[in-house]
């Protein structure tokens, strides 16, 4: 056994009202320069729906992932080390900006600059690929809600493969939404597709990263990852993926996906498996057995043999005990609510979501009859094979047994506590007809309905802080005071004294100070600086500008006399 | 570079000139490329990659691409088996001036064609493309240039030679010359008598490689042949330092 800790994520997606507060809020973090605009390391899907980039699931096109090969053995379904070489120089299963969607921006320039006329100025969407005009036909969202879908709905690679024909009619429709971040793959092919190793798992927390000194553009990764989660930087010619937001987390804060989401249905905590066993595991024969593959890698925190193999293995303390208390953990394991994305792309994907039951809720709500009520609920889950299937699709590669089991489980919860919530008797038999007892319903209730910040979150920070401190108790340095730079501030002897403060750290303080503070842009604990990226545009606060200089010399060669007007 | 001073006396009777061009050029253009590939490494590993444009165009790029790639690496090759290699060797082996020469002129007319024909594709990509001409910078467009100058006059050489001279023996003259760079005995008198093309293939070569550093070639350097034998998914320790607490005073990270 060898135990290896990986960060992971449970996505709960009942609860996502397809905001896209997520995608924006990451790419405000990490994708909003030239040469990523149209990169989403968050984005969330309407499905049914062409997913981003259109069609990435449709592996036969794409050949992303792994495959099990003649022999039975693991191997990259692009084609191994020799056929990726001798195709190195045009990558023939890499996806065109078509397949994902020209980004634009809009010439705001005429609005303010156009002579008068008659007619409105209008800002002409310009494509930021060649600067020209450009006609806006696609986008990352363009099915939205299911925008589009007489026309595009067909096109959605899982319904080919869903039995029943489903037809876009208003009536018998579905349809629930789909975030979507890199998967973190204990297996991932986007590294084993990469000629120059330059993208890796991280020992200490399994996050995936792509090394932008190692990168060297040979856009291998892109097509390897199933997912479609790496994306390639047109600008800087490098391969670029998400992050796991790795500084926050490090300083045990969680992403940015999940710390605005308006849902509150991310989860985020520690997963112990046995990196002995991952190979095995993703060479399982057969496809629809990959789910329950994937859960026997995963170890039992709460065994002490696996606390002692932990142990051994060099893993902290605080972070056993923080896969203990993992959400994520209980959720895929504990309930067994939780379900992979796809894991017949044998990556051993490590973003999983728990189904939506709302397809089914609503079903049941149409016909008039008590949605509340779990044999409704129960009968619905039998009956309504497309959302099952389609689901199936997307979790347990087709099997409709363990989608079946988990809409359940969610249904039971559903009419359970409504007895609890109307004040009447609960009914134990609920919870044991999905094989649960009544503490661990309620306990599931908590962790997916109330959902608290501290139970949703549970990550341990990274561990060289502590140690660190533990070991330098007499010499660290203790600039760690209220206001020093370890808390955002400056250090004893003025601004830049002290050292740089950890990047995290310095947003996280000066973003809850701007929310807690009564003027929008001034900082009251600093006399002189503006932190650009906090100033909201709002007013103009003083320390924006240097101080106009008395007398009226000014260095522009301007006449000298009376002050110069500002100039916008 | 104490070589070519040893050389001065020796070289006295060859014209200046003649002394500039094949001798300090070649040992300044060495001196260029590996300190600046050095320098580059150390100071540009973010600059590093093949910027590759395939996500702008793909049918072009198909075609073109692999055309180019393929041809350069046997030209490549070819220049090694006849720069490097001494005649006397692949005589000793058998290979007699005769059955090499037709052997070089086929496989080089072959790949010297594909090489040209791939970058003409490439060359007329980068220009009518849009979005590929938009990221195309001006250090691209002068190794493009020096590139396009270098293969030119080299098929030219070759041509020239064979059409009108019927065939000239480089590997009496220039390969030895080049040898001789390498063993810091430079000849540069073994250069002066060749034909003119030659010449100036050898020269925009060398200007090539004094360029090559600081452009978009530098991609070849790191070819990933690494890859053939690592392991699957590499795993690699957290940096420490990085975004999870501040380096101690005097600890932070240089700029590398
Ligand atoms: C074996 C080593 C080499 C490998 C693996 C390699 C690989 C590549 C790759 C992947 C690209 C990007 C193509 C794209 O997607 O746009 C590229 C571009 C290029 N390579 Fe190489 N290359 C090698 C050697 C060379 C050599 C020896 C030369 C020239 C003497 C060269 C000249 C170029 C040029 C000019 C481009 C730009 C093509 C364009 O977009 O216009 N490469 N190479
Ligand atoms: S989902 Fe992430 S880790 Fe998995 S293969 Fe894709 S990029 Fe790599
Ligand atoms: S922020 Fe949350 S609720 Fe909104 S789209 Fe993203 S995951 Fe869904």
């Amino acid at each position: 056994m060898r135990v290896m800790a990986q960060m992971a994520m449970v996505m709960n997606l009942d609860k996502c009202i397809g905001c896209h507060t997520c995608s924006v809020t990451c790419k405000q973090a990490w994708t909003n320069r030239t040469g990523v605009e149209y990169v989403w390391f968050n984005n969330v899907e309407t499905r049914p729906g062409q997913g981003y980039p259109r069609r990435y699931e449709d592996q036969d096109t794409w050949q992303g992932g792994w495959e099990l090969n003649k022999r039975g053995r693991l191997a990259l379904k692009a084609g191994g080390r020799f056929k990726k070489l001798a195709q190195i120089f045009s990558n023939p299963k890499l996806p065109a900006l078509d397949d994902y969607y020209e980004p634009w921006t809009y010439d705001y320039e005429t609005l303010t600059n156009a002579p008068l006329q008659n007619h409105t100025p209008v800002a002409r969407p310009k494509s930021l690929i060649t600067g020209k005009d450009m006609k806006i036909s696609w986008s990352a969202n363009w099915d939205d809600n299911l925008g589009g879908a007489p026309e595009h709905g067909d096109k959605d690679v899982l319904l080919s493969q869903v039995s029943e024909k489903i037809k876009f009619e208003f009536e018998q429709t579905f349809m629930f939404y789909l975030p979507r971040i890199c998967e973190h793959c204990l297996n991932p092919s986007c590294a084993a597709s990469c000629p120059s190793g330059a993208i890796y798992k991280r020992e200490e927390d399994g996050i995936v990263l792509v090394d932008q000194d190692r990168c060297r553009g040979w856009r291998m990764c892109v097509t390897g990852c199933p997912y479609k989660k790496v994306y390639f930087n047109h600008r800087t010619g490098k391969a670029e993926k998400c992050t796991f937001c790795f500084p926050r987390v490090e300083v045990g804060l969680p992403t940015v996906c999940s710390e605005t989401c308006v849902g509150r249905l991310r989860y985020i905590g520690l997963v112990l498996y046995d990196a002995d066993r991952v190979l095995e595991a993703a060479s399982t024969p057969d496809d629809t057995d990959l789910y329950e593959a994937q859960r026997g890698v995963f170890l039992d925190p709460n065994d002490p043999a696996v606390v002692r193999e932990a142990e051994n293995a060099g893993i902290p303390r605080d972070w056993v005990e923080a896969a203990q208390r993992s959400p994520v953990h209980a959720l895929i394991n504990t309930y067994k609510v939780a379900l992979p994305l796809h894991p017949e792309y044998r990556t051993m994907p490590m973003v999983w979501y728990v189904p939506p039951l709302s397809p089914v809720v609503d079903a049941v709500r149409d016909t008039g009859q008590d949605a509340e009520d779990h044999r409704n609920l129960f009968a619905a889950v039998d009956a309504l094979r497309i959302p099952v299937d389609y689901l199936a699709q997307l979790f347990t590669a087709g099997d409709p047994a363990p989608v079946d089991a988990v809409l359940r489980r969610l249904a039971a919860m559903r009419a359970y506590m409504r007895d609890i919530n109307l004040g009447r008797e609960p009914d134990a038999r609920i919870p044991e007809a999905v094989g649960m007892g009544e503490e661990q319903m309620y306990d599931m209730y908590r962790l997916l309905a109330l959902a608290k910040y501290d139970e949703r979150y549970v990550i341990p920070p990274a561990h060289a802080e502590q140690a660190h401190s533990l070991e330098e108790l007499a010499t660290v340095c203790s600039l760690d005071y209220d206001g020093g730079p370890g808390m955002g501030g400056s250090g004893p002897f003025g601004e830049s004294s002290g050292g740089a403060a950890p990047l995290a750290v310095e947003n996280f303080h000066a973003l809850r100070h701007r929310q807690t503070s009564d003027t929008a842009a001034t900082p009251t604990d600093k006399a002189r600086r503006v932190n650009l990226f906090n100033w909201d545009g709002k007013g103009r606060p003083p320390g924006l500008f240097p101080n106009e200089p008395s007398g009226g010399g000014n260095g522009t060669g301007g006449n000298g006399d009376g002050k110069d007007e500002p100039k916008p | 570079m104490t070589a070519p001073a040893q050389h001065v006396t020796l070289a006295a009777e060859t014209s200046t000139g003649g002394l500039l061009l094949w001798v300090v050029l070649p040992y300044v253009c060495l001196a260029v490329f590996v300190l600046g590939h050095i320098w580059r490494y150390r100071y540009d590993k973010f600059g590093w990659t093949t910027r590759s444009s395939q996500l702008y165009e793909r049918r072009l790029l198909r075609i073109g691409s692999p055309l180019f790639h393929f041809g350069i690496l046997v030209v490549l090759l070819g220049h090694i088996g006849g720069l490097v290699i001494p005649k006397s060797w692949t005589e000793a082996a058998g290979i007699s001036e005769h059955v090499y020469h037709i052997g070089a002129v086929f496989l080089g007319t072959i790949a010297g064609v594909c090489t040209l024909g791939g970058l003409t594709i490439l060359i007329y990509r980068r220009r009518t493309v849009g979005p590929v001409f938009s990221a195309t910078t001006r250090n691209d467009k002068a190794m493009y240039v020096s590139l396009t100058l270098t293969i030119a006059l080299g098929l030219a050489a070759t041509v020239a030679a064979n059409t009108v001279g019927g065939g000239y023996d480089y590997r009496e003259t220039i390969s030895p010359w080049f040898r001789s760079v390498f063993y810091f005995q430079p000849d540069p008198d073994l250069m002066t008598g060749a034909p003119v093309l030659f010449q100036l293939h050898a020269l925009s070569a060398l200007l090539l490689f004094a360029a090559w550093p600081f452009t978009r070639l530098v991609h070849m350097l790191t070819a990933p042949v690494g890859y053939l034998t690592r392991p699957y998914v590499v795993y690699r320790s957290r940096d420490t330092h990085l975004g999870a607490r501040a380096p101690r005073r005097g600890w932070e990270r240089s700029g590398t």
